[in-house]
């Protein structure tokens, strides 16, 4: 294609892409190098229903005219990403100073909001991910060597989780592992210990979510893998089969090499999606157990009453590059393919 | 009585003023836009404020959400705001108050509320910022058949008697976790430290300053007791909000509770539970730490605000037709909803409970430009120590730095 017809193809989604993601970016990590300026409080004389009593409240006038200077609030550079809701440098380095063993500086450098939920965050992604890739390719051939009349109705069962929004299917697994609800009752039952609860313990809790993260992504590599299965060239593996070649080695063999490219791009997705992970969280109600790098961006926001904007944007920042870091191995890996396959 | 005071106080200032027989609904062919929390209680005002009014309004829209709290304050900054009025609570107000997106309703008052109590009228520095209308707050509820089947005569009065109680329950075989909390990671856990903390007569704050002074030996204390409460409750408490709670009352699976008087009167009626349920719950005041002293609970009231960026005469309008809905035939009608501050409130035994901790001293939630952060800090650092993984003093030292990091961000300490 000649460069210049690229470029107007291109151009309509390139557009997009600039409105509706890069200036987006762009300023969240500006908001993230401000802070608010100072609040100048003024004691007050308050009283209602239940009597009067002193209190501080906010001079509007005075908090108003610092705001005009600078509207956009005190320039903080990269102070928001070093304090102790971000990366935390010097509270890591006062743990190391001050504890005597090596599980001691675990301890208090996972007691820190980001590093604990970073710890979250990148086990679910690294136990989900290859899980999901292995079980979708698995039901994708097993599927696929179903007689046609199966076909349908198996492909359409494979994908209903997918098709549950995430908060309401994490509800329903929510009420069923209950110690009233099905999943919750039975384990109790199975283990004859009427106080098993999977809500209440950090392991049974991580667990709940990794098998939630599971049931919920599979249909959509099973679906990736089923399509790339169709073309799956038959000479070949009727050469492997003319040769000897089992079942599981013609599955080795000649369909992965075959689905490569698909692995990546299954691969990217996944670890994309997984390293966002948030609504299981939320509609758990997990949050004394596992917290995640965005539900510590949802919580900046949302939870106290006045939104700590620069506060969320480094955490922002700070996923992006997380994701970019996950992501960089198999994104050399295509690039590589694509040069040998260029040369 | 506490509240029978304060309706007498609203009798009389209602019989002085003029009586409300013909609304009065300011200035006609105005907008009224009301956003407001989803509750029966708040549905009544609102819908009040609308049947007398709607007919003199160009337009009168109500958006009961249960995310007000989330919208308001993007809501209520462009000029004109979406809203001319936002029904809040204690908190609430101040997190609008913050960016200056109320009015001073002192002329208002003048004009259209000359029969509404003064002692309703939420003022800072002689400025009525907010008109109340109905009051809530934590207290105990209890199982009195349980009780005496475990041998305790009197309801608890104080944490250590309602630990023994819960322990008596539980040594009787009769349940093994009696208590029920709201001690869901997040807001509800850090506002059920709020009600111990402050029953141990604990200071959230360095008087007149910003700087935190939860890591005391009042929070610490209030730390364990809430720890030994906890330690009868059943194990997925860090899940449980009012919902759930009221759901395991209803369904006769606890026998001391520490919940929101609103919910009194929905756990005492004929739906979602048993008789035996409801025939020997009865409500009191939330528990002290020594007989006779502070209640451990916030008290809340919830009230109407009128937005800055709006017109004055649609401020009137709104004004006028909300203030209308505040009268006794009101509340005759929704008696039950709430525990209504207004002239003509009949308390039944849905607001015992309320009343008792009022009468002993319980004190408002505080409100402080920067509590919300203190209160955000607190739920998400407790619950380390209520799994058992840290000490109190870890915790609460944990607390104060996530409130002085976010508190720095914000602009409240340098």
């Amino acid at each position: 294609m000649k460069h210049r017809t690229f470029f107007w193809f291109i151009l309509p989604t390139l557009t997009a892409m600039i409105l509706f993601i890069a200036l987006p970016i762009v300023s969240a990590f500006v908001q993230s190098l401000f802070v608010q300026h100072e609040q100048v409080l003024v004691v007050s004389k308050s009283c209602g229903p239940f009597g009067c009593n002193e209190t501080t409240s906010i001079d509007l006038e005075a908090t108003e005219k610092l705001r005009q200077g600078e509207p956009l609030g005190k320039f903080n550079g990269l102070g928001t990403y070093l304090n102790r809701s971000h990366l935390a440098f010097s509270e890591v380095g006062k743990a190391w100073a001050n504890s005597e063993t090596l599980t001691d500086f675990w301890d208090e450098v996972l007691n820190l909001p980001f590093y604990g939920a970073l710890t979250f965050t990148l086990t679910y992604t690294a136990v989900v991910t290859p899980i999901v890739l292995i079980l979708g390719l698995a039901i994708a051939i097993g599927v696929n060597g179903l007689p046609n009349l199966m076909k349908g109705p198996s492909i359409f069962v494979s994908l209903l989780p997918f098709l549950v929004t995430p908060l309401v299917g994490s509800l329903i697994l929510f009420w069923m592992v209950d110690g009233d609800g099905i999943i919750g009752a039975t384990i109790q039952l199975v283990f004859n210990d009427p106080n098993l609860s999977l809500k209440a313990s950090t392991a049974l809790t991580w667990t709940m979510l990794i098998v939630y993260g599971i049931w919920h992504t599979l249909p959509f590599s099973f679906i990736v893998f089923y399509a790339g299965l169709q073309t799956v060239p038959f000479d070949t593996l009727e050469a492997a089969q003319i040769d000897g070649a089992t079942k599981w080695q013609r599955i080795i063999y000649v369909v992965v090499p075959h689905l490569v490219p698909l692995i990546s791009f299954v691969t990217l997705m996944l670890l994309m999606d997984n390293f966002r992970v948030f609504e299981p969280i939320v509609s758990f109600s997990a949050e004394a157990h596992a917290r995640s790098l965005s539900w510590i961006i949802f919580n900046d926001l949302r939870e106290s009453g006045n939104p700590l904007y620069g506060s969320a944007g480094a955490t922002s920042m700070l996923t992006i590059i997380g994701v970019a870091f996950l992501l960089t191995p198999v994104l050399l890996r295509t690039w590589r393919d694509f040069k040998l396959k260029g040369h | 009585m506490f509240l029978k005071k304060l309706f007498l106080t609203g009798a009389a200032a209602s019989l002085l003023g003029s009586a409300v027989f013909a609304t009065d609904c300011g200035p006609s062919g105005q907008s009224v836009r009301i956003l407001a929390s989803d509750f029966p209680a708040i549905h009544a005002v609102a819908g009040t404020a609308e049947q007398n009014c709607a007919a003199s309004a160009s337009e009168f829209t109500r958006n009961h959400t249960t995310e007000a709290r989330q919208i308001m304050n993007a809501a209520l900054t462009p000029n004109p705001a979406e809203y001319t009025s936002v029904i809040v609570a204690n908190s609430t107000l101040t997190q609008l108050m913050n960016d200056g997106l109320v009015r001073p309703l002192n002329d208002l008052v003048d004009k259209y509320g000359s029969n509404l109590p003064k002692n309703l009228m939420i003022t800072i520095d002689d400025n009525i910022m907010a008109v109340a209308f109905m009051a809530n707050s934590q207290h105990l509820f209890s199982r009195t058949d349980i009780l005496k089947q475990a041998g305790v005569d009197s309801v608890p009065a104080t944490y250590s008697e309602m630990i023994s109680a819960a322990k008596a329950i539980r040594d009787a075989g009769i349940m093994e976790y009696p208590i029920v909390m709201n001690m869901k990671t997040g807001w509800n856990v850090g506002e059920s430290f709020n009600l111990v903390f402050l029953a141990h007569g604990g200071e959230f704050f360095k008087a007149g300053t910003a700087e935190p002074s939860v890591n005391s030996a009042a929070g610490i204390a209030a730390l364990n007791t809430l720890k030994q409460l906890v330690g009868y409750a059943h194990p997925d408490h860090l899940t449980q909000a009012s919902n759930e709670t009221q759901a395991i009352w209803e369904a006769g699976e606890a026998a001391l509770g520490i919940m929101w008087g609103s919910r009194g009167s929905v756990i005492l009626d004929d739906e979602g539970s048993s008789e035996q349920v409801t025939s020997n719950t009865v409500l009191s005041s939330a528990p002290s730490v020594e007989p006779g002293g502070l209640p451990g609970a916030t008290l809340w009231w919830d009230g109407f605000t009128i937005s800055k960026n709006v017109s004055d005469a649609e401020a009137e309008a709104t004004f006028a037709a909300l203030a209308s809905a505040l009268n006794a035939e009101m509340v005759a009608a929704n008696n039950d909803d709430a525990i209504w501050l207004l002239e003509g409130f009949k308390p039944g035994a849905a607001a015992a409970g309320v009343s008792a901790t009022a009468q002993g001293g319980a004190v408002p939630y505080p409100m402080l430009p920067q509590i919300g952060l203190l209160h955000n800090a607190l739920g998400a650092e407790l619950a380390d120590f209520l799994k058992g993984d840290e000490s109190a003093e870890k915790a609460l030292a944990d607390v104060e730095a996530a409130y002085i990091t976010a508190a720095k961000e914000e602009g409240f300490l340098q």
